[in-house]
């Protein structure tokens, strides 16, 4: 029996979360993967039902990273959040610096100068780049290929982190953006390094693609595993390259074209069958067209101040109401909710973590499958705990 | 897209009785929203997923909200097949209480069931018709909704590891408070 087979029997609105009854002599086994597995990506765990070595039951655990940072948020003034959003995706604070302020701009209505809007974009994609790269070297590493792969990944990664390091300081929480631009000015020198570094990615991903794509054992694992079908991702909210993996074209980089998107020409992947294996072909050619931005940016990047002169960054009270600021992180839509009630804190701050939603279907993949599949299905999401649990 | 004015005569032609108010953003952003009555809530969610023209199918974010009378959800809809939004809807509580119940939507949008779920979790917003309320970050023994402005940390005394005077008489304290609330009565469960 097929997987859709269980799933049509079973359910009775297509929406609905799925069920599975035992088909052996109803003993079930139950485990509890995480939150010490380390698959898991953190602390996380999932109470799995087991009928033989079939998932029937999948109940995801969230909270051990949990930290209420929605709550200290409301405590502190707007700026005191910003190094603290670098905690919520480690593996992408610069995506996460960049939807906090663009909330925040979004509710005092400033104005962002070019050059901050293009230095948003090289970073961005840089992270978006190194992103996809780990986390596929991630996936392959919990298929048993031990070591290799996610160390070709984490040498492109540390090269890319070394960039983030000359430029702000700090590999990993670089607290770098600003209400109205950022930090500090890229100088010549940097540009330099980072086109150097660009132009050599894209030798990376070909060899990438080559040693994995048509690797004959990732094809009997991945193909056909963990399928989602494109109407269950949109209802469920799921975003980023796993929605784009089930067909459906929808990337806020396109939809909003939030900063200067909008100028840059490149083509958004789409899969064709939602399974695991599509999940990490999408990554592979989102980085080749990340590859694409970043050349159009580095030689677009003009001249100028990287704060608005205007900008306020401390201190300010904006006026009362609220603001939605979504971007197209590189797990899925990143939004904050802000909602000002004329105080110098936010009277509610909210994150819209696409790690958490994107779980939302954890369990529907992974019915029917062998426990050992869902590791692998659980990898293709990609998710950090830092912002699931928050 | 459709101006939330329009929204909103649109709901009020399709679902006859429908009480929906138009709620006015003066940020810069400019996202004003609708806010309906929960008897009436389902009804009007099911419509805007379902109404050619609108296709509100994609909810992105459920967000709870503690007002000093009220606890407050809102929901931000985009639509993925024709791309636009948000279209923002709001519903709240009689009170922040005994009368903290509110439909639920995940029976529309499965993006809900986390997202509701950790709002009753931190808020203490009872969702009727969700498939599976439980707490989703705090452990289920845990009693109140850390995210309310008026909840109270518990005053742990144990970060510091060398008791002294002043430390184990915050910690008597604290062995106090806990017994008078029932906050805490038992530790972190497994379950």
């Amino acid at each position: 029996m097929s997987l859709t087979e269980i799933k049509n029997e079973k359910l009775e609105g297509w929406n609905r979360p799925a069920r599975m009854e035992s088909g052996g002599d109803g003993e079930l086994l139950e485990v509890a993967m995480g939150p010490h597995h380390p698959s898991t990506h953190g602390v996380f765990r999932m109470d799995v039902a087991l009928d033989g070595e079939r998932v029937v039951r999948l109940k995801p655990v969230f909270g051990y990273l949990h930290r209420n940072h929605e709550k200290i948020a409301e405590g502190q003034s707007y700026l005191a959040s910003m190094p603290y959003t670098d905690r919520l995706d480690y593996i992408c604070p610069i995506t996460n610096n960049w939807a906090y302020a663009l909330a925040v701009e979004k509710l005092t209505g400033q104005e962002v100068p070019e050059r901050a809007e293009y230095l948003r974009v090289i970073l961005g994609e840089l992270t978006r780049f190194q992103n996809h790269a780990s986390s596929i070297g991630f996936l392959i590493q919990e298929m048993g290929a031990s070591g290799t792969p996610l160390m070709y990944a984490f040498r492109e990664r540390e090269k890319i982190l070394d960039l983030f390091e000359e430029l702000t300081g700090a590999r990993m929480m670089v607290n770098y953006m600003r209400f109205g631009g950022c930090r500090v000015d890229a100088s010549p020198q940097w540009l330099d390094h980072a086109r150097k570094v660009v132009a050599a990615l894209a030798g990376f991903v070909d060899e990438f693609e080559r040693f994995l794509a048509t690797n004959e054992i990732l094809m009997a694992r991945t193909q056909g595993v963990g399928v989602l079908r494109p109407e269950l991702a949109v209802n469920a909210g799921v975003t980023g390259p796993m929605l784009r993996a089930s067909g459906v074209n929808y990337d806020i980089r396109k939809v909003d074209g939030y900063g200067i998107y909008s100028r840059f020409n490149f083509r958004v992947p789409l899969g064709d069958h939602g399974d695991v294996y599509d999940r990490f072909m999408i990554r592979i050619l989102e980085m080749r067209e990340s590859i694409g931005i970043l050349q159009q940016a580095l030689k677009d990047i003009p001249a100028g101040p990287v704060m608005s002169p205007t900008a306020k960054i401390r201190g300010f009270r904006p006026k009362p109401g609220e603001a939605y600021g979504r971007i197209e992180a590189p797990k899925g839509e990143l939004g904050f909710y802000l909602i000002s009630d004329g105080g110098s804190n936010p009277y509610r701050y909210r994150i819209r973590p696409p790690s958490l939603i994107n779980l939302t279907i954890l369990e529907d993949m992974c019915l029917g499958h062998d426990i050992a599949d869902v590791v692998l299905i659980f990898g293709s999401v990609d998710i950090v705990l830092g912002e699931v649990d928050r | 897209m459709k101006s939330v004015e329009e929204i909103k005569s649109a709901i009020e032609a399709a679902i006859p009785g429908a009480a929906v108010e138009l709620v006015s953003n003066p940020s810069p952003s400019g996202q004003h929203s609708l806010r309906l009555a929960p008897e009436c809530a389902v009804a009007v969610a099911k419509f805007l997923r379902d109404d050619a023209e609108l296709a509100l199918d994609f909810l992105s974010n459920v967000t709870g909200i503690d007002w000093p009378d009220s606890l407050e959800v809102v929901y931000h809809l985009y639509s993925v097949t024709k791309k636009h939004g948000p279209v923002i809807i709001r519903m709240h509580t009689v009170n922040r209480t005994d009368q903290v119940e509110l439909p639920s939507l995940t029976p529309i949008w499965r993006s809900a069931e986390f997202q509701e779920r950790e709002i009753f979790d931190l808020f203490g917003i009872i969702f009727t018709g969700h498939p599976d309320l439980r707490r989703l970050l705090m452990w289920e023994s845990f009693k109140d909704h850390p995210m309310r402005k008026d909840y109270v940390e518990p005053d742990d005394f144990e970060y510091e590891p060398t008791a002294h005077d002043e430390v184990l008489k915050r910690a008597q304290a604290h062995k106090d408070r806990e017994q008078g609330s029932g906050i805490r009565e038992q530790g972190p469960t497994t379950a």
